[in-house]
């Protein structure tokens, strides 16, 4: 107690938690059996209780009589006859009837017989003689056609392969021979898969080799084909991007055979990998551009649509999930279809270019709250968030007040008269500068 | 190189024969210009664009009296020229792919007006593939389009007499095309080809075989043209450069704001004008 003083322990917590413990566990103490067998099991109950501990009591029906006998028994497995003793549960002074319980695991593989004359007349092989394919049968049976064993035994020395392939030969030649007619056994496993000796050979080579890789050897492989499919992919890149320099070969089907070609090249690092490896990296926008045009002229036809989703994923490449949001956002505040209505070259082309004039405005935007933010810390917020710009927070919001009357004519989808008469007054004294910009201008 | 020189000694011989021999009108290959049809087929054009704009829909009428339980509409879906003009110069057959509860869901258009008519009672999505000719393209392209039956507007009962149209504009476009196919349709009304430069020499248009049960192939008197919708890119191309004026002079504003706080800006990249070739 001074002690604990002393220490400034608390002074009644830890001798409570320790009278406490004994109590728990004697609490726990099944009932059904001893606590020591209790503790063999584990110590702690099942999660799904096994043996109901109140079956470990009860167990002798009451109104059967059980004694034990010493009696003797044959085993039909066996073809001596041999006659052994064991004790036997009789119930009620009847002793059980049927064969040795175990009799019935005595099952054996069923290996082809032939005769002297069939033999004859089908099995005979350069490389084996009867004696051996006798031998190798014969093992066959002791054994139940376990090669691996039979091979160990087999007096002359032959391969596992060896041994397989002669003895699925003959099955399958015996086969042959006893049908009535070839239609019956081509679905035979043996007759639809034959033994290949050489394949089987190389497999095993093959696993051997593979297991016995060291750890080293292991990681080199798989560093080894990682690069092998990076080569691959950017040299595809590559392909696609000199390919629109170089002059096209005038086949249909040497291309295709080239680029059937192109993956199936494993590693061979050329010197035009090391170019287009290094350009991908930055990503400059006329390298995306040149590879989706090298890539959609391989193809010998496509829709405007399929084109114009390419130019737009490959331009938001670089962009986040977030902004490519914004520029959609921005576009359907300025009265423009996500996907144009009338995708021809020209639209395509003006669709395009503004998404990218949007994205680049979205990026000043962005800098500038960085900037006005890093200076301005009083407005309290927090940089790099420029959705919540402070004095720009009107900008993207500008853009709806001047386009809301051309908006709404927009709207209509499914107009039958031409309108361009309409639209093309209106923008007119809403703009401050004259429209400079044609689409004749691309 | 076999091939050509025994071709072309069957083309100096030939204009002989060729003469004598009767020749079926329709099938214009000559023998004497096999041999540069046959190089026509692979010597491709580059820096060539083929463009075929084109319109996919459906017209769903209501049948009203006659309308049944699984019978309500009867529509049609078609493939046509976006000028109304015959598509068989290009393509070769059509094959429409109807809800599997249709008897024979594959439909199959061999010749133009490219279009088939059924009734129904069920909206879903067509498959729509298109197969070009042989000296074109082995590849198909396929469209899928929504069949809408009944119109936005729930008011009122449904009227047999408007139809609900849905259409949809696109263009088929072929980057390099083989110097055959160019020919054969440098001038066809429905194929836009871009302008070739100067001394460009193209063989000589050798026609294709083409099975025309119906002698014409475009849509222009077709019985649904009145509703055909209209799709012209004046108004996009409005829209889209109004658009792109308001996003550059935003931008030019906000660059000089940045100048003035930052001193000179980062130079950006400034849009390139995009290059379609």
């Amino acid at each position: 107690m001074d002690a604990k003083d002393i220490l400034g322990l608390p002074k009644n917590s830890i001798t409570q938690e320790k009278k406490s413990r004994p109590q728990k566990d004697s609490q726990r103490k099944p009932d059904g059996i001893s606590r020591e067998v209790y503790a063999l099991t584990g110590g702690f109950p099942p999660l799904i209780p096994a043996i109901e501990a109140s079956q470990l009591k009860k167990r002798p029906p009451s109104d059967e009589k059980i004694t034990w006998q010493w009696l003797p028994f044959t085993n039909s497995a066996r073809k001596d006859n041999l006659h052994l003793y064991h004790w036997v549960r009789i119930v009620n002074g009847v002793p059980p009837t049927g064969d040795y319980s175990f009799a019935k695991y005595n099952k054996s593989v069923d290996i082809v017989k032939y005769t002297d004359e069939e033999y004859e007349k089908y099995l005979t092989d350069p490389m084996w003689t009867k004696e051996e394919t006798d031998q190798l049968f014969e093992l066959c049976q002791s054994f139940d056609l376990r090669f691996i064993v039979i091979a160990d035994r087999f007096p002359s020395s032959r391969t596992v392969e060896e041994l397989k392939d002669r003895y699925y030969s003959v099955a399958r030649a015996m086969l042959a021979a006893r049908a009535p007619s070839p239609g019956d056994i081509s679905g035979h496993p043996l007759v639809k898969e034959p033994y290949n000796v050489s394949q089987e050979t190389e497999r095993k080579r093959a696993l051997s080799m593979v297991l016995s890789q060291t750890k080293q050897q292991e990681r080199k492989d798989a560093e080894v084909l990682a690069e092998a499919k990076r080569i691959t992919e950017s040299r595809m890149v590559a392909r696609g991007a000199e390919e629109s320099e170089l002059p096209v070969p005038s086949n249909a089907g040497p291309e295709s055979a080239e680029r059937a070609a192109i993956p199936s090249d494993t590693v061979s690092p050329s010197a035009n990998v090391q170019h287009p490896s290094a350009a991908v990296a930055p990503s400059t926008i006329t390298v995306d551009n040149a590879s989706i045009l090298a890539s959609l002229r391989m193809l010998r036809v496509y829709l405007r649509t399929y084109a114009l989703d390419q130019m737009v994923q490959a331009a938001s490449s670089s962009a986040g999930l977030r902004t490519i949001k914004r520029v959609e956002q921005t576009l359907q505040e300025l009265g423009v279809n996500l996907k144009p209505r009338v995708p021809t070259k020209a639209v395509c082309a003006e669709h395009l270019e503004l998404r990218r004039e949007i994205l680049t405005l979205l990026n000043l935007q962005k800098q500038e709250a960085e900037g006005s933010s890093y200076r301005d810390g009083s407005y309290g917020d927090t940089p790099g968030t420029p959705k919540h710009l402070s004095h720009g927070g009107d900008q993207d919001r500008i853009f709806v007040p001047d386009m809301n009357f051309a908006g709404e004519r927009i709207g209509k989808r499914d107009q039958k008269r031409k309108a361009p008469g309409r639209l093309s007054e209106a923008p007119l004294p809403a703009h401050k500068r004259p429209r400079k910009l044609k689409a004749a201008d691309l | 190189m076999s091939l050509t020189t025994s071709s072309r000694k069957q083309g100096e011989n030939q204009p002989d024969d060729g003469a004598s021999a009767a020749k079926p009108p329709r099938i214009k290959i000559g023998k004497s210009s096999e041999e540069s049809d046959k190089k026509g087929a692979h010597r491709r054009v580059k820096d060539v664009e083929i463009c075929v704009p084109i319109v996919y829909g459906t017209i769903a009428f209501y049948l009203g009296r006659k309308a049944s339980e699984s019978q309500s509409h009867k529509w049609t879906v078609y493939v046509r020229g976006a000028t109304n003009e015959d598509l068989g110069v290009v393509i070769k057959r059509v094959v429409f792919q109807l809800h599997p509860s249709f008897n024979n869901p594959t439909r199959v258009v061999e010749s133009p007006p490219f279009e088939l008519s059924e009734c129904g009672w069920g909206e879903f999505e067509i498959g729509i593939s298109l197969f070009f000719h042989n000296d074109i393209c082995d590849k198909q392209l396929d469209l899928f389009h929504h069949l809408k039956l009944y119109p936005e507007d729930e008011s009122g009962p449904q009227t047999t007499k408007k139809p609900v149209v849905v259409e949809s504009y696109n263009e088929i476009v072929y980057p390099d095309p083989s110097e055959n196919f160019l020919a054969r349709v440098q001038n066809h009304p429905a194929v836009i080809v871009p302008r070739m430069p100067a001394g460009f020499n193209l063989p000589y248009p050798v026609s294709i075989e083409s099975v025309n049960e119906r002698e014409k192939g475009d849509t222009k008197d077709h019985p649904l043209s009145q509703w055909f919708m209209n799709f012209s890119e004046a108004d996009e191309l409005l829209k889209l450069a109004a658009a792109r004026q308001q996003v550059q002079a935003h931008i030019v504003k906000l660059r000089r704001q940045l100048s003035v706080m930052d001193g000179p800006p980062p130079l950006l990249k400034q849009p390139t004008g995009y290059d379609y070739t």
